[in-house]
């Protein structure tokens, strides 16, 4: 018997561990992509999948179900992740390509499952994007990233964001512009 | 002429075209020349591949953070499971005094009218059956292989003694809904106590098919819901 999302934070909201886990089990991936993709860390990303599940079982109690539970997840992703790179950008730790444990992209897309394209493709791909990304402002680069790679619609990305959905849409099409000024020069040398 | 905005080949990119735009991409190449610009560098963009996770990934991550997970959750649990029995204990007290089985005894003799103790079942059935519920909910959904029933095992025990004290209680008042209902209970309670602590994937297949198959977990639900009335119109 599968549950469904609704029925399962149920549970986990009148302490049944069980209900928690089914929901941890189903997210977990989507979350450490957008984590991966907010932050360009693994290791960061590792955590903050950790972190956000670790928050969300506190606050079982505040989810409504009016969103759901995924979009719920997402938006505490999102915070967590901002409050990470705040941080980390108040300590002066930001560094633009290359993780803080020293492995490049390269060393760190070459898993199982990657073919010699795919890798090759992919790390030219995040030696151009990765730094015209970290030049958005948070706020675009979450909305770009929930709506480009987790296709969420805009009312979803306003309410992960907690703003009026015009916002959130600006905020879309602010991303791409500055994406496409920054890419377009870059890609056609690359190309 | 009027081309389309940057705004409008954007949300035609997303899925999401305004009015018209569709035909006026249609019928013109500017237009759609520079949509499959955008096109292009958004669908490379894409490519940019996160490191893979297995499929095991969200096991591990259960597995990371549950010891974390902070220890209010039994709050309610255990105070459930601790506390709920006192009514139980009440009715044990009220049975053995022979309150609720020998009808010589008058109600204004035994202190309880026939409403309180009517009360007092109904409030010792209804705790019970929710924890009933829980221990079979738990039962139902663990995942299929060899699975760890110890602390399954121990709660079965716990509530087999309560059971059959309500079940005779019932029989005894001539309660025959709530007596079979106990009596099916009384089976699967059973069957899990007396169980290793490890099961074969197998038995438990088989026990959680015994559960589903007599709409058990169904059955106590609806039934808690009906005493739960009861008690209030009381
Ligand atoms: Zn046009």
């Amino acid at each position: 018997m599968e549950w469904t999302d609704a029925a399962a934070a149920e549970e986990a909201r009148k302490g049944n561990q069980h209900g928690f886990r089914v929901l941890v089990e189903r997210h977990s991936h989507a979350l450490f992509r957008l984590a991966y993709r907010m932050t360009g860390n693994e290791h960061d990303a590792e955590d903050l999948v950790q972190e956000t599940f670790l928050r969300a079982y506190k606050q079982i109690h505040r989810f409504d179900g009016r969103a759901g539970f995924g979009t719920w997840l997402y938006r505490i992703c999102s915070n967590c992740c901002l409050d990470l790179l705040r941080s980390k950008k108040n300590k002066g730790e930001m560094q633009p390509a290359a993780s803080e444990d020293g492995q490049s992209w390269l060393d760190r897309v070459a898993a199982p499952g990657f073919t010699p394209e795919r890798l090759a493709e992919s790390s030219q791909i995040a030696g151009i994007l990765e730094p015209a990304l970290k030049k958005l402002t948070d706020m675009e680069r979450t909305a770009f990233i929930l709506r480009h790679y987790e296709g969420c619609d805009i009312d979803q990305i306003a309410c992960i964001l907690g703003v009026h959905a015009n916002a959130a849409k600006h905020s879309v099409f602010r991303a791409v512009q500055k994406l496409r000024r920054e890419l377009q020069p870059a890609w056609g040398a690359a190309q | 002429m009027k081309h389309l905005t940057e705004q409008d080949l954007l949300d035609t990119y997303y899925g999401e075209p305004p009015e018209a735009a569709t035909e006026h991409l249609h019928e013109c190449p500017e237009c759609r020349a520079e949509f499959a610009r955008l096109a292009e560098l958004l669908d490379e963009v894409r490519n940019l591949a996160t490191p893979p996770r297995g499929p095991g990934y969200g096991r591990e991550v259960w597995a990371r953070l549950q010891p974390h997970l902070p220890a209010e959750k039994p709050h309610w649990w255990t105070r459930r499971w601790l506390l709920a029995p006192i009514a139980v204990a009440l009715l044990a007290a009220a049975f053995l005094a022979g309150l609720l089985t020998q009808q010589k005894t008058s109600p204004t003799q035994a202190g309880l009218s026939q409403k309180d103790r009517q009360r007092i079942f109904l409030a010792a059935m209804n705790d019970h059956l929710e924890r009933s519920e829980i221990l079979l909910a738990q039962l139902v959904h663990t995942d299929s292989g060899e699975i760890d029933l110890s602390g399954e095992r121990a709660r079965a025990r716990d509530l087999l003694d309560e059971n059959r004290l309500l079940r005779e209680t019932a029989a005894r008042s001539g309660d025959q809904a709530h007596a079979a209902l106990l009596e099916d209970l009384e089976r699967v309670f059973l069957d899990l106590a007396n169980s290793p602590a490890r099961l074969s994937s197998k038995d438990a297949a088989e026990l959680r098919q015994r559960v589903e198959d007599q709409g058990l977990l169904f059955k106590v639900r609806v039934t808690t819901s009906d005493t739960r009335s009861q008690g209030k119109t009381l």
